[in-house]
């Protein structure tokens, strides 16, 4: 089963209950697909790791052929092309790989070239396969690498797959959750948490995902959240509460179920009512 | 006007609370939320009426006329997002998946694919005693950075306030790139933990690459002290201004959760944002380097 770990807030636990989910999981692969600040290998701690580059194809233009037709550069709707002294100029950033400027080339003058924008850091805790990816700093986006990570699911022999997917309800997240089965929402007990958990629970609702919620850091405020996943039928799994141990012992990279007993028989519990199948809606 | 942008790389660090209260000392009369992924500011900001509200047109979305496609299929071969499926009503456009790179309409013999307007999301702009310039993508949409940019133009055109506050999105992408454009100085609230630390990091270094002012300060420090220790160390090294800790305060939860900051509430996290707001104010009175 492919389950995505996703929030719409930031900080809500993502890692946390995909980091315990994949180590209380008997074989799993745990994707770290928040490839702009990846915090999964922070506690799952991979060993044998191998890197794997990911790419994306930029247009490379051979002066001696450009006619100087300017087509590629009219072409682009991104404004990613320039045309600047004798041949066009690509900015890297803005552009979508989308090929069109080699397909209007007249003169076969544009190739496309594998540029790295990030890498894929591959590994091993115990039982769990552990591929975190990672972009390049000044990249703009990430999703190659989201792309890539779900490849690795599909080549893997592990049972489960955890998906750790980033904060927000951007294209990112939709590419992460693409091929799951299941897209379990975290979500704290806050104004800001149950505004940002709407969000992303519509966008999951949308795409037409079994869904199924955990409150984390539950406190008196629980109604905030469990109101709204009554409203919408969504199955609240767990309400974990917070606890200063639990902060503490996060802040300094431990997996809360190898640390804390307690923990690890709600974490335990969780994974019993998912493999049911029952969860979610 | 100077422009104060308020980041912190890992989420959940407390950008919006930390924006809401400096927005609340400095009585200010400019303010925008760049998270526009998941806007929140608006929750905290008090105004009395409706904001003026307008679509965001993000960019072209690809659509295919079923009646002249001959269905041969070279649109979705040539569509490198996989946006164009074969379905039994024929070739269609998955809006999410499409960028609008206008490969289909270039290649389909029949000229049976264009390209429209996307609303992509929603501007909104709240002019009252004071101006609030915020947005919301729709969900599943790119191009947030184009938004972010636009929030920005809206604030500064409709503003001649002295000081603008902004708060940022998470990450270290296109939104984070877009938001820290023309900005006189950026404070980054940081975590203290390994993953905070990380996040904080990769941030230093993307904002190194894009030349802006940086100020850090900690939030709920004392959840560890030692990782706090590691920041300021950090900062030390890179010649980042260190400007304060803030404790961990439930007050501070429950001010939000009220609707109000921690400025309303006399508390320890209150008065330390406030100190740390002092420092910022003083840097930005310093010529920018």
């Amino acid at each position: 089963m492919k389950i995505a770990v996703l929030s719409g807030k930031g900080g809500t636990g993502k890692t946390f209950v995909s980091v315990n989910l994949a180590q209380t999981a008997e074989s799993a692969l745990y994707l770290d697909c928040d490839v702009e600040e990846p915090n999964g290998h922070l506690f799952l701690r991979p060993e044998g790791v191998q890197r794997q580059v990911v790419t994306k194809l930029l247009p490379a233009f051979a002066a001696e052929k450009c006619t100087g037709c300017r087509r590629c550069v009219d072409f682009c709707r991104f404004n990613a092309l320039a045309y600047i002294g004798k041949s066009p100029m690509v900015f890297k950033d803005v552009c979508h790989s989308c090929g069109g400027c080699a397909l209007v080339c007249p003169a076969g003058a544009v190739r496309e070239e594998p540029v790295e924008i990030g890498h894929i850091a591959l590994g091993r805790h115990g039982q769990v396969e552990v591929a975190s990816g990672f972009l390049n700093i000044g990249e703009a986006s990430g999703i190659p690498i989201i792309e890539s990570l779900l490849e690795i699911a599909e080549r893997s022999a592990a049972a489960h797959v955890i998906i750790d997917c980033p904060p927000g309800s951007a294209c990112s997240v939709v590419e992460s959750v693409k091929e799951a089965d299941l897209c379990l929402i975290v979500a704290e007990p806050t104004r800001f948490g149950a505004h940002n958990f709407e969000m992303v629970a519509e966008l999951v609702q949308v795409l037409g995902k079994r869904c199924a919620v955990i409150v984390n850091k539950a406190s008196d405020e629980n109604a905030l959240i469990d109101d709204l996943c009554a409203e919408r039928g969504l199955p609240v799994l767990a309400h974990i509460p917070y606890s200063a141990e639990t902060a503490r012992a996060g802040a300094v990279g431990q997996v809360a179920v190898e640390a804390e007993p307690a923990l690890g028989e709600v974490f335990s519990g969780l994974w019993r009512e998912i493999l049911k199948g029952g969860a979610g809606a | 006007m100077k422009q104060l942008l308020i980041l912190s790389g890992k989420g959940g660090t407390g950008k919006t609370t930390t924006a809401a209260a400096f927005i609340a000392f400095a009585e200010a009369q400019a303010f925008a939320d760049c998270d526009v992924d998941a806007p929140n500011l608006h929750l905290v900001a008090q105004f009395a009426g409706e904001p003026e509200r307008r679509p965001y047109l993000g960019g072209q979305k690809a659509l295919v006329d079923a009646e002249t496609c001959a269905r041969c299929g070279k649109c979705a071969a040539h569509c490198r997002f996989s946006a164009v499926q074969e379905t039994t009503a024929g070739f269609v456009v998955d809006p999410i998946a499409c960028e609008g790179c206008g490969v289909c309409v270039a290649v389909c013999p029949e000229q049976a694919v264009r390209l429209v307007d996307d609303v992509a999301g929603e501007q909104a702009l709240y002019r009252e005693d004071a101006v609030f310039s915020t947005a919301k993508l729709k969900m599943g949409r790119g191009n947030s950075g184009k938004l972010v940019t636009e929030v920005k133009k809206a604030l500064v055109a409709e503003s001649e306030a002295a000081l603008a506050i902004i708060d940022g999105s998470p990450g270290i992408g296109c939104p984070v790139i877009a938001s820290v454009n023309g900005m006189d100085l950026v404070l980054v609230v940081a975590e203290p933990s390994g993953s905070g630390i990380s996040d904080l990091k990769r941030l230093c270094a993307t904002a190194a690459t894009l030349q802006v002012r940086l100020a850090v300060c900690v939030n709920k420090y004392d959840v560890s002290p030692q990782h706090t220790e590691c920041i300021e160390t950090f900062c030390r090294q890179q010649g980042i201004a260190f400007v304060g800790k803030i404790p961990f305060d439930p007050m501070a939860v429950r001010a939000v959760n009220e609707g109000t900051t921690v400025v309303d509430i006399d508390c320890p996290a209150g008065r330390a944002v406030r100190e740390i707001f002092a420092k910022l104010t003083a840097l930005l009175a310093e010529r920018s380097i």
